[in-house]
């Protein structure tokens, strides 16, 4: 279970995170909605660490995940947007980067064997294993980016922004692999993403960020109905509405 | 008038020590971090490989081409004072002493500290940097010790091939066009060198090197966003890398040889 109590953010004179709070529970998938700018990849890196946050508090199973980091991130995966896979190293390396190295590090051959089983997971084949990430294309690089995240089944997995860049079919197929993995796995996610589609196929419950704050949360059903004007906006793509086009 | 100047020199002169700051506080982590576990020893290979072995041939040109020249200019001189006998001791203490260290270690700069800044800057635009601490690897520990350590073991030996090769260009130019006597040659470059000649250039090649990979990396893992914030980290890291070599030339030279 991961809770967020009153989380805030400032990079200069500009407020991002306004005092966020949500609580996303063992197994459940949430995605984060809301505009680009509007502080969702920031919530994400403030609850890795990556940004540190001006107040609040983020507790991972009732402890705050600052004092147990460590234990956390070795139960952990991530998808990135641009799949951020390591250049310099061959796809297979990329998957079993924590086999390779570290604490949960397993003999060669072992890793390679776990990182083609994860590559299948996602459906590619072995033949991808030995090529480096330049040689791939965008899909297949999320594939690879989705494979690496799941490699040591991990309790908690993000998405940032899994389908940006996508043709509709491609991300469909990841909505899919997304799904999937994270229900066999009973693993907690947290998306953050502004493709409806997406959200339709992942998740369990939506919250919607606005102007540094959770503006609405629900589920997908709650989402449909409701009459809050952000969200109807949103989910629709209009043009007028309390959002600003341009922000 | 005068206030504005004086407040913008201010600012000016508590960036540069905001600077200075945060490149000393990189450089104590990166100390810290290389006496810790985990050691990555793969990634220092594939760093002593980068760096030492092929930057090499680069070296290798430099000092041969810098050896010829500091040859033909002491006969040149020499000959005012008819002391062109002198060409192979000075060469060689020229050599080893300054030229060698300095000039390799300016051109493992312009080789190393470019391209380690732009592959930690690129990493670090493509969120590759927050996926290694996503993976529970410090980006310090992992990108920037080994290169770091690759550079300092390695600049030594590229300085030591280098004083070699540039005391050979010398002997070349001095027997092929001066008219010096082959075995005449080797014996005054033998003669007049000392084990601290060859001993403080290569401090200052470990010296050179630590500074060249820690300006790469921190500029690098310092980047701006996007193509223009990496290349301003290549290009800083380069000349803040050369203005290091050349400043801390000084302050070594003044420290080994200052009486």
């Amino acid at each position: 279970m991961i809770e967020i109590e009153s989380l805030t953010k400032s990079f200069g004179s500009k407020q991002v995170l306004r005092g966020v709070s949500l609580r996303i529970e063992r197994g459940e998938s949430l995605v984060v909605i809301g505009g680009s700018g509007t502080g969702k990849s920031v919530l994400l890196k403030c609850i890795l660490g990556l940004v540190t946050p001006d107040a609040g508090l983020i507790r991972v199973n009732g402890a705050p995940v600052a004092q147990g980091r460590e234990d956390f991130l070795s139960r952990f995966g991530m998808l990135f947007q641009g799949a951020a896979l390591f250049d310099s190293l061959s796809v297979w390396q990329n998957v079993a980067f924590r086999l390779l190295r570290g604490p949960q590090k397993r003999p060669k051959a072992e890793a390679r064997a776990v990182a083609i089983e994860k590559l299948a997971r996602v459906g590619l084949g072995p033949e991808v294993a030995d090529l480096f990430p330049a040689e791939l294309s965008g899909g297949m690089q999320k594939r690879v980016g989705l494979a690496r995240a799941i490699a040591t089944e991990p309790s908690v997995i993000f998405f940032d922004e899994p389908t940006t860049g996508l043709d509709p079919i491609m991300s469909g197929v990841i909505n899919d692999l997304i799904n999937s993995v994270v229900r066999e796995m009973g693993a907690t996610a947290i998306t953050i993403t502004h493709d409806m589609s997406s959200v339709r196929a992942i998740a369990d419950r939506v919250a919607m960020l606005h102007d540094g704050l959770i503006r609405w949360h629900g589920t997908i059903a709650d989402m449909d109905t409701t009459s809050d004007p952000y969200v109807t906006q949103f989910i629709h793509g209009r043009a007028e509405g309390p959002i600003a086009a341009i922000r | 008038m005068i206030l504005t100047a004086l407040a913008a020199l201010g600012r000016t002169v508590l960036a540069a020590l905001a600077g200075a700051g945060r490149v000393g506080l990189f450089t104590g982590a990166v100390l810290s971090h290389m006496l810790r576990p985990p050691f990555y020893g793969r990634e220092l290979l594939q760093a002593l490989l980068q760096i030492g072995w092929l930057s090499l041939p680069v070296v290798g040109m430099t000092a041969l081409f810098t050896g010829a020249a500091l040859a033909l200019q002491i006969y040149a001189g020499g000959a005012r004072f008819s002391a062109e006998s002198v060409v192979p001791s000075i060469v060689a203490i020229g050599m080893v002493r300054e030229l060698g260290p300095v000039l390799g270690g300016l051109m493992v700069a312009a080789r190393v500290a470019s391209s380690i800044a732009a592959e930690i800057g690129t990493m670090k635009v493509t969120e590759q940097i927050d996926a290694l601490v996503t993976l529970s690897t410090n980006p310090l520990k992992y990108l920037a010790v080994p290169r770091v350590l690759a550079a300092t073991l390695s600049v030594p030996l590229l300085v030591a091939v280098g004083d070699v090769i540039g005391v050979m260009g010398g002997w070349l130019i001095g027997t092929e066009r001066l008219g010096f006597n082959s075995a005449t040659y080797i014996r005054n470059t033998w003669e007049y060198l000392e084990l601290w000649d060859v001993g403080s250039g290569l401090v200052k090649g470990a010296a050179f090197g630590f500074l060249v990979a820690l300006m790469g990396c921190y500029y690098g893992m310092n980047s701006g966003r996007g193509a223009q914030g990496v290349g301003r980290a290549t290009k800083s890291a380069v000349v803040a890398a050369s203005v290091a070599i050349l400043a801390s030339n000084y302050l070594l030279t003044e420290v080994f040889f200052s009486k």
